[in-house]
C-alpha cells in the first residue's frame, strides 16, 4: 500500500467515526441520563456517566404509561396502515398499469396532483369528517387515510409497468381470471417495491404525531410517539424519565428495523428474477 | 365478461368494468381523504367557523361566511410575516447543512472499505428514532446549565449560549436536531444516486491526474445531481412544514422565535377552535409549497443532469 493511499484510508476511517460519534452522542447521552437519580440529573459537575446508577426512572416509566398497550396500539395501527396502503396501492396500480380503462392517464395525473397538498391543508374537514363518524379516539380513524397513498400507488405503477405482457396473456391462456392474474403474477413480480414501500410507510405510521395526536387522546388509545409526548410535564423536566422513556420507545422499532433488514434482502432477492 | 388478452403494446384502454374492483378502494380514499376534504378546507377558509356550530347546517353559510376577511387578516398582518420569517432562517441554516452532511455520509458509505455496513447501521439510528424521542433527546442535550453540549463546550473554554431558552438560538438548535436527524435519510438517498455512477468516468479522471476532491466535485456531484434535486425539493417541502421538534422543544418560544406554519396552525385550528382562520393559514402554506416547487423545477434546468 503506498503512503498516499494509506493516509487516505486513515483518513476515512477519521471522518466516518467522528460523524458516527456525532450521530450516537445524543443516544449515549439518553442511556447516562436516564440511569441517574432525580439529585443526580442536576449535580454540578455534571456526571457524564452517573456515579450511582439508579432504575428510578424506568420504574416511573412504566408506572406512567402502559407500555406494553402502547406498543400493542402502534403495532396494531402500523401493521395495517401499512398492509391496507400496500393492498390498496397495488391493486389500484394494477387498474392502471395493466388493466387500463378510458381516463386512466388523467386520473393518475389527478393522483400526482393531489401528492402536492399538504396533510395540513385537509387536516381540519378531516378531523370533522372523523367526529362525524365518531372515530376520535379510534383506530379507525388513523388507519382508515392509508387507503389511498397516491406515492405508492405511482411507485407501483411504475414496477407494474415493467412487467411483460406476455407473462399475463400466458396466465390468461391457462385459464387465470383477472383476481388471480393480479394474486399470483403481478403482485409476487412487484415484490422489491411492495417490500420497500413496506419499510418506508410502517416508518411514516409508527412515527406519526400530529394526526395520531389529535384523533388518539385517550391515555389506552395513545401511540408510541404521543404517549411519550405527554411524559414532559410543563416545569422542571424531569430529563431521567424523559430519556428512559425515550430509550424504551425505541426499542421496539430498532427490534423490528433488524428484523425488517433480513426481510428487505429476501425481496431484493426475489426482484432478481424480473424480466 | 371478462377482458380478452391484452394486445402487445400496452393495455386497452376499456377495461372500465374490469378496473373497477381494483380501483374503488383507492378511489373511494382519493374521495373521502382528498378531494372533499380539500374542497370543505376552502370552504371554511371563507368562514369564522369556531368549530362548535354544525358545519354546513341549514344557514351556516348566512352566519358564517366571511369572504377572503380571514386571508386578509393574516396577510396584512405581522404574524405571518413573523412566522414566514423564523421559517426562512430555518431554511437558510438546514439547507446547506443537510446536504453538506447527508452527501459526506453517502460519500462515505459508498466506499467498499471494512467496516461501511456498521458505519450504516449507526448513521441511521437517528433516522429510526421518533420525532418526539428525538426531541426529548436534544432538549436534554442543550439544557443550558446540565446538558451535554455546554458542558462539552466548557471543555474546551467555550461559554455555551441558551439554546431553547435564547430567542437568538432556538432555531439554530431546532436546526440541530433536524439535521442530526435527517441527515441519514437523505444521505441513504444520495448513495443510491452515487452507486449508480459508472466507474469508467472516474478511471478516465484518474489517468488525467484528477485527485480525490476535483472527482467528487466534477464526477460525482454533477452526475447525481438529479438525486441532489430530488432530496432539495422533499427537504425544503418538509422545511415549510416543520412541525413536532417547535412543538416538543419550544413549543413556538421563546418571544415566538420559533413560530412556524403548521405550528400556526395547529395552534389556531385546535387550541383556539379558530377553524376558519387556520383553514385560510393552512391554504396560504399551501400557496408558498407550490410556488417553492414550481421555481425549484424551473431552476432545475440550469443544473440537473439527466444524461448519465
Amino acid at each position: 500500500m503506498t503512503l498516499k493511499k494509506r493516509l487516505g484510508t486513515t483518513g476515512y476511517y477519521v471522518v466516518s467515526t467522528v460523524i458516527a460519534v456525532v450521530s450516537m452522542f445524543p443516544f449515549l447521552w439518553m442511556i447516562s441520563t436516564s440511569l441517574k437519580s432525580q439529585g443526580a440529573i442536576m449535580s454540578i459537575p455534571i456526571q457524564w456517566i452517573p456515579q450511582e446508577p439508579s432504575g428510578d426512572a424506568y420504574v416511573e416509566v412504566f408506572t406512567k404509561f402502559n407500555f406494553l398497550r402502547t406498543v400493542g396500539n402502534s403495532l396494531f395501527i402500523s401493521v395495517s396502515y401499512t398492509v391496507i396502503t400496500l393492498l390498496s396501492s397495488a391493486m389500484a396500480a394494477f387498474a392502471f398499469a395493466k388493466v387500463g380503462f378510458c381516463g386512466n392517464d388523467l386520473l393518475l395525473k389527478l393522483y400526482l396532483a393531489t401528492m402536492m397538498i399538504p396533510t395540513q391543508v385537509t387536516m381540519i374537514p378531516l378531523f370533522v369528517i372523523m367526529n362525524k363518524l365518531s372515530l376520535i379516539n379510534n383506530f379507525g380513524s388513523v388507519i382508515l387515510p392509508s387507503i389511498f397513498k397516491p406515492f405508492a400507488v405511482f411507485m407501483l405503477v411504475q414496477q407494474m409497468r415493467a412487467i411483460p405482457e406476455d407473462y399475463l396473456d400466458a396466465a390468461r391462456i391457462d385459464g387465470a381470471g383477472i383476481f388471480q392474474v393480479f394474486r399470483k403474477i403481478a403482485l409476487p413480480m412487484c415484490l422489491p417495491t411492495l417490500s420497500t414501500l413496506a419499510v418506508t410507510t410502517f416508518m411514516e405510521s409508527w412515527n406519526d404525531y400530529l394526526w395520531p395526536l389529535l384523533m388518539l387522546t385517550q391515555r389506552e388509545k395513545m401511540t408510541l410517539p404521543i404517549a411519550l409526548s405527554t411524559l414532559q410535564g410543563t416545569y422542571n423536566p424531569q430529563y431521567n424519565v424523559l430519556m428512559a422513556g425515550s430509550l424504551v420507545s425505541m426499542v421496539p422499532i430498532i427490534i423490528i428495523y433488524i428484523m425488517a433488514q433480513r426481510n428487505f434482502k429476501n425481496g431484493m432477492m426475489a426482484g432478481g428474477i424480473k424480466g | 365478461m371478462p377482458q380478452k388478452a391484452n394486445r402487445r403494446g400496452g393495455p386497452k384502454k376499456d377495461g372500465l368494468l374490469t378496473a373497477a374492483p381494483f380501483l374503488l378502494p383507492s378511489l373511494l380514499g382519493l374521495l373521502v381523504f382528498s378531494l372533499l376534504p380539500l374542497l370543505v378546507s376552502a370552504l371554511i377558509s371563507f368562514t369564522d367557523w369556531n368549530g362548535l356550530d354544525q358545519l354546513l347546517a341549514p344557514g351556516f353559510l348566512q352566519e358564517h361566511f366571511i369572504g377572503l376577511e380571514n386571508y386578509k387578516n393574516i396577510l396584512s398582518g405581522a404574524e405571518l410575516w413573523k412566522v414566514l420569517g423564523n421559517t426562512g432562517a430555518y431554511i437558510i441554516m438546514y439547507i446547506p447543512l443537510m446536504l453538506a452532511a447527508s452527501l459526506l455520509e453517502a460519500y462515505l458509505l459508498s466506499s467498499t472499505r471494512r467496516g461501511v455496513s456498521a458505519f450504516r447501521v449507526v448513521y441511521y439510528l437517528p433516522v429510526l428514532t421518533s420525532w418526539v424521542a428525538a426531541s426529548l433527546i436534544w432538549t436534554s442535550v442543550l439544557s443550558p446549565q446540565y446538558g451535554a453540549m455546554n458542558n462539552l463546550l466548557a471543555l474546551f473554554g467555550i461559554q455555551g449560549p441558551g439554546w431553547l431558552l435564547d430567542e437568538k438560538w432556538a432555531m439554530a438548535a431546532i436546526v440541530l436536531v433536524s439535521v442530526w436527524k435527517d441527515a441519514g435519510f437523505f444521505g441513504l438517498i444520495l448513495l443510491s444516486g452515487m452507486v449508480g455512477i459508472n466507474k469508467s468516468y472516474y478511471e478516465a479522471a484518474s489517468l488525467d491526474g484528477a485527485g480525490t476532491w476535483k472527482k467528487f466535485w466534477r464526477i460525482t456531484v454533477p452526475l447525481m445531481s438529479p438525486a441532489i434535486f430530488y432530496v432539495l425539493i422533499v427537504a425544503l417541502i418538509n422545511a415549510f412544514q416543520l412541525f413536532p421538534q417547535v412543538m416538543i422543544m419550544t413549543d413556538g418560544g421563546p418571544n415566538s422565535a420559533t413560530q412556524v406554519m403548521v405550528e400556526r396552525i395547529y395552534r389556531y385550528g385546535f387550541r383556539y377552535f379558530r377553524m376558519g382562520y387556520a383553514a385560510a393559514f393552512s391554504w396560504i402554506l399551501f400557496v408558498i409549497i407550490m410556488a417553492c416547487t414550481a421555481i425549484q423545477m424551473k431552476a432545475q434546468k440550469r443544473w440537473v443532469n439527466y444524461d448519465a
